[in-house]
C-alpha cells in the first residue's frame, strides 16, 4: 500500500543523481535490490513508478529489479542460511537467537541514461 | 550511461527516525510504536495498559487512524496526554512515518512523560517497514484472527520485539488454537516474549505490565 511512497523517493533520489550538465536527460533504466521480505509488492510499485514518473526525466523507464534472499545468522551456534519461507528458527542449534543479515533491502543501485 | 547510486530508498524516513530518537533520548522518554491489524484490541489494550500504568510512570500518547479521533477520545479519559494524526490529511498513509510522529511528539510535549506509546494505523504489512524512531516494537495479536497470521505478515513479527495475544476471554467459545498461534510467533521469531491477555477482562496483564515497566525504567530510570 506505500509503493506510492517508495516510487515517488526513488524517482526524486534518481533525479537528484543525474549530473546538472546533462541537457533534457532521459532515465531508460532503474537497477533496484529488493529483499523479499521487503514489504514490496513488485507490481504496485511498477503501477506507481508509470504515473509518478510522468513528466519526468524517468518517463517510461523501466524497473529493473534484483530480488535479494532472506538471509539470516545464528549468534548462538554462528550458523548462516537462507530462509525461503516464514520459519527464522535455527535449524542448526533449535533454540538460536537470529538475526537478519539480507532480505529487507529496498535499494537503488544505479540508473541507465539513453545517450 | 550508467550512473551509480546505491542509496537506500527510505533513507529519508530514516534520517527522520534518527532525529526523532536523538529527541527522545534527550527529551528521556520511552517510545513505544504499537501495531497490529485492525480490531486486535490495540486501542482497548492500551487503555487499560495506561489505567494500570499512571501515575507511576507518566504517558503520552500518539495515535494514527487514516479518519477519525475516536481512538483519541477513548484514551484520553485515562488522563493521559493524546494526540491523533488522521492520515487522510497526508494521502490516506497505510502506516505513520518518522516525520508525522516528530510533529506529533513536539505538539504533545514529552518533557513531562517517561513514555510515548504511538498507536500505530491498523496494518499487518506497511507500518512494519518504517521506523520511526521508536525504543521497542510490539505487535498486537487477536484470538478472533487466525493463528498463522504471524506466518502470512512475517516481517511483523520478525521486527516485533514483544507480542501480545488479546481478546483471551473468547477462547472459550473459538476453535481458536492459542498454542499454535503462539508458536508460529516463535517460528518467526524465536526469542519473542509473548503475553496473552484480555483488554476486556484484564486477565494477564502483569507480565505484561512488568515488561513494559522494566523497558521504561532501564531507559529512563522512572
Amino acid at each position: 500500500m506505500h509503493e506510492m511512497g517508495i516510487a515517488e523517493q526513488l524517482i526524486k533520489i534518481a533525479i537528484d543523481s543525474i549530473p546538472q550538465d546533462i541537457g533534457n536527460p532521459k532515465v531508460e533504466k532503474v537497477n533496484l535490490k529488493i529483499g523479499k521480505l521487503a514489504s514490496v509488492v513488485e507490481h504496485s510499485l511498477t503501477f506507481c513508478f508509470e504515473i509518478a514518473t510522468k513528466d519526468t526525466p524517468l518517463e517510461n523507464a523501466r524497473l529493473d529489479i534484483d530480488f535479494i534472499p532472506v538471509t539470516v545468522h545464528c549468534k548462538s551456534c554462528d550458523n548462516n542460511w537462507e530462509v525461503t519461507g516464514p520459519v527464522f528458527k535455527c535449524p542448526f542449534c533449535e533454540d538460536g537467537d537470529v538475526e537478519m543479515i539480507t532480505g529487507r533491502e529496498i535499494e537503488i543501485t544505479s540508473i541507465e541514461l539513453v545517450d | 550511461m550508467e550512473i551509480n547510486i546505491q542509496k537506500r530508498v527510505l533513507e529519508a524516513n530514516e534520517t527522520e527516525a534518527d532525529i526523532n530518537r536523538k529527541f527522545f533520548n534527550e527529551q528521556n522518554v520511552f517510545v513505544l510504536n504499537m501495531m497490529s491489524s485492525p480490531g486486535s484490541g490495540k486501542t482497548e489494550t492500551l487503555c487499560k495498559t495506561l489505567g494500570k500504568l499512571m501515575p507511576a510512570i507518566r504517558v503520552g500518547v500518539v495515535v494514527g487512524d487514516i479518519c477519525t479521533t475516536n481512538d483519541a477520545d477513548r484514551l484520553e479519559v485515562t488522563g493521559a496526554k493524546v494526540t491523533q494524526i488522521n492520515t487522510d490529511q497526508f494521502g490516506g498513509d497505510c502506516h505513520l512515518a518518522a516525520n508525522l510522529i516528530i510533529d506529533s511528539a513536539k505538539q504533545l510535549g514529552c518533557d513531562d512523560i517517561d513514555l510515548l506509546i504511538v498507536e500505530n494505523i491498523g496494518n499487518l504489512v506497511c507500518p512494519a517497514e518504517f521506523d520511526i524512531g521508536e525504543d521497542a516494537r510490539a505487535v498486537v495479536l487477536s484470538v478472533t484472527e487466525g493463528e498463522d497470521k504471524p506466518l502470512k505478515y512475517p516481517l511483523m513479527f520478525r521486527v516485533a520485539d514483544v507480542a501480545i495475544l488479546n481478546k483471551i476471554d473468547l477462547l472459550p467459545y473459538l476453535d481458536f488454537d492459542a498454542k499454535l498461534a503462539v508458536d508460529n510467533m516463535k517460528q518467526v521469531h524465536p526469542h519473542l516474549p509473548v503475553f496473552e491477555i484480555s483488554a476486556k477482562t484484564e486477565e494477564g496483564f502483569d507480565p505484561w505490565l512488568e515488561w513494559l515497566k522494566i523497558k521504561v525504567f532501564e531507559k529512563t530510570g522512572k
